[in-house]
């Protein structure tokens, strides 16, 4: 299985404000009712981005400024609460190809990197004065570079950091576990051996 | 060199080490149900990969199941589709599913433990946050995505990097009418609900050695809301005694060896840690949360927060969230705070004691006029002792509906959901903003005896006074 080598990701991008943007907010569990993926860009950010009736809400996600942005700007803890991986899907389907964040929940940040996702750290004063040139200026764009670890976007440039094990997978094209892990059948039947419980 | 069972667990599970720097590890048990397990089998199925372990791989059915019909077709088509997907999946791989004809379906959380599926030294993984509850017998369990679950599905195994440990000490006496939860509740407010992100929590000190499997498992539930992706408390002789004679749990000789290895497992005394952080037992109160987090909680007894003696900007604007969404006074008191719905049940809440603990106080009492509670087993066996004992009679005589096992109201997939700007005492385990399945639905978290004050008295109230538990 080839996968693409994601050095940087190059875009506009959009500021989704707050701390502690759980999982439920990013995909509501009522449009966890399905048996694939597809489909689930539409309900991102489903409650406070629509009223009841399916009308628009103030949300930077429909200002028209912002339309195809692919880097999403978020607070701390970003993704906390369920491990459902329809909230990165969701994240991902509707366009974004990058999160930038002053932090990440575990969980979130996992299945994010899993998807070819990255997920950057940055300090909370330096996602605020992206978040400034963006709301500014729309139209600028905006690179992650995963390599030197910084951000850079008119003239600027700030610092932004991803764990070695996810930065390792995703600049080498290793982000999806799955052929590595099956490479390893071998010495994993050797473990399991050592391990009652696990006797057939 | 002395070692924390994390350490142990992991060194006993690591395969190998993979190109970026993660460990290849066995994941022994791997726990399955219908919300995200389909797009697993799905990618399973593109690939022309089997499953690697059916024999170690265990299913059911909780998140979609509605807990007032039991035949099927159920009215929603979706749930019905999930439901069916599901079984099509465990007949073609050959997994194990506890169908509710089986009389074992339950709460994944609830039904592993039960089964004697889960069990010290293990790893344990399944697609939901809460997995962390089977920590409790000294096992490393943790929630992971649908892509980990194919991996797991594939290979019984994933890529994963080692956590830090942090163990987090309770000392001294719970004072009466606080509970496990209350613990749990505390921590999140005093480590934050970031606080545990990188790290595993190992509870200790005399509260938990005390502690019931059940109370164990209420508490490392909620580790995913304080950061925290594992929880855990070493094995002992409580774990020990639960679990003898559970269908699957080792039988003769191979109950006396596995006792033994389980016993090696617990973390040896004066091992290192990253951190550690001591609570004093007797500064635990009855919590509820009034915010949109499980870290906005406070004593019974204060008042709820307000955003001008905020410190940082960023907690005032917090603070103002939560109380715009909640439409909660700052200042005013938390006690008094009107309630329209009572929930029982969860995976956090959902036990045999947490129902014998509110019946026996609601015992002669009645929900207030106004109130709907509900009161839904966290499994079936649950539910078949509870009524056995006569709980779902004293519960219904009290004005609870007495429903069939599943998630419910915790989240909001089946037709168990709050209304418009409901306010709920719930037992479950998350606050955040549309959880209980309306857009401004409103939770407040507790434990099961402080739900029971809050539904007879139709306001949150101090189970204490309620209850008449002051020693």
């Amino acid at each position: 299985m080839s996968l693409a080598k994601i050095s940087s990701v190059s875009g506009r991008a959009v500021a989704v404000p707050g701390n502690d943007i759980d999982t439920d907010r990013i995909i509501p569990a009522r449009f966890m009712k399905c048996v694939t993926f597809d489909g689930l860009g539409e309900f991102l950010f489903y409650d406070v981005r629509k009223n009841a009736d399916g009308s628009d809400r103030s949300h930077p996600l429909n200002d028209p400024r912002f339309k195809g942005a692919t880097i999403l700007l978020s607070g701390a803890n970003f993704g906390c609460g369920s491990s459902r991986e329809h909230a990165p899907q969701a994240i991902q389907k509707y366009g974004f190809k990058a999160i930038v964040a002053e932090n990440f929940a575990e969980i979130f940040f996992g299945n994010c990197t899993t998807l070819g996702m990255p997920c950057l750290s940055a300090k909370r004063e330096d996602i605020a004065i992206l978040s400034a040139a963006v709301e500014a200026n729309p139209g600028i764009e905006v690179t992650l570079d995963l390599v030197k670890q910084e951000i850079r976007f008119g003239g600027q440039r700030i610092s932004a950091t991803l764990r070695d094990s996810a930065r390792d997978a995703l600049v080498n094209g290793r982000w999806d576990a799955i052929g590595e892990l099956l490479e390893g059948r071998n010495a994993v039947a050797v473990r399991a051996r050592t391990l009652p419980y696990l006797a057939a | 060199m002395a070692q924390s069972l994390f350490q142990k667990v992991w060194n006993a599970h690591a395969v190998r080490t993979l190109a970026n720097g993660q460990t290849q590890l066995l994941i022994g048990t791997h726990l399955i149900h219908e919300v995200t397990s389909p797009q697993a089998f799905g990618m399973l199925r593109d690939l022309g990969l089997k499953v690697a372990m059916p024999h170690r791989t265990f299913a059911t059915v909780d998140h979609i199941v509605p807990t007032d019909q039991f035949a099927e077709p159920y009215r929603d088509p979706l749930a019905q589709a999930m439901m069916d997907e599901l079984r099509r999946n465990c007949a073609q791989f050959g997994i194990t599913f506890f169908d509710r004809s089986t009389g074992r379906q339950g709460i994944v959380h609830i039904v592993g433990p039960e089964q004697g599926i889960t069990q010290p030294g293990t790893t344990i993984a399944c697609g939901d946050s809460h997995t962390s509850t089977h920590g409790a017998f000294g096992a490393i369990a943790f929630g992971i995505g649908t892509s980990q679950v194919r991996d797991v599905l594939a290979t019984q195994t994933m890529a994963l990097a080692p956590l830090k440990v942090r163990r987090i000490e309770v000392n001294g006496r719970l004072r009466p009418g606080v509970y496990a939860k209350d613990v749990i509740l505390h921590i999140i407010r005093v480590l934050g609900v970031n606080g545990g992100t990188g790290y595993a929590y190992e509870y200790a000190g005399n509260i938990f050695d005390g502690f019931s499997m059940e109370e164990r498992m209420t508490v490392c539930n909620m580790s995913i809301e304080g950061g925290a992706r594992v929880g855990y408390v070493n094995p002992d002789e409580t774990t020990f005694a639960y679990l003898k004679g559970r269908p699957y749990s080792p039988k003769g000789e191979a109950w006396d060896k596995a006792v033994a290895l389980w016993k090696s497992y617990a973390s040896d005394p004066g091992c290192a840690y990253d951190d550690v952080f001591r609570i004093d037992a007797a500064d635990i109160a009855p919590t509820v949360t009034w915010g949109i987090n499980p870290g906005q909680g406070i004593s019974i007894n204060e008042s709820i927060p307000d955003p001008r003696n905020a410190g940082a900007p960023d907690e005032k604007a917090s603070i103002e969230e939560a109380l715009a969404y909640m439409k909660l006074k700052p200042g005013a008191p938390i006690k008094g705070t009107r309630i329209d719905v009572a929930f029982l049940g969860s995976c956090t809440n959902g036990r045999l004691s947490d129902f014998r603990e509110v019946a026996r106080f609601v015992k002669g009492r009645k929900v207030a006029a106004g109130v709907k509670a509900i009161a839904v087993p966290g499994s079936q066996i649950v539910a078949l002792q509870c009524e056995k004992e006569g709980i779902d009679k004293v519960l219904s005589e009290a004005g609870f509906e007495w429903r069939a096992a599943g998630c419910s109201m915790c989240l909001a997939m089946n037709p168990d959901k709050l209304i418009g700007d409901q306010i709920c005492a719930s037992s479950s385990n998350r606050n955040f903003k549309g959880r209980q399945g309306s857009i401004t639905g409103r939770t407040i978290l507790m434990s099961p005896l402080m739900v029971a004050a809050a539904a007879v008295t139709g306001q949150v109230a101090d189970a204490r006074e309620v209850f008449s538990l002051n020693n």
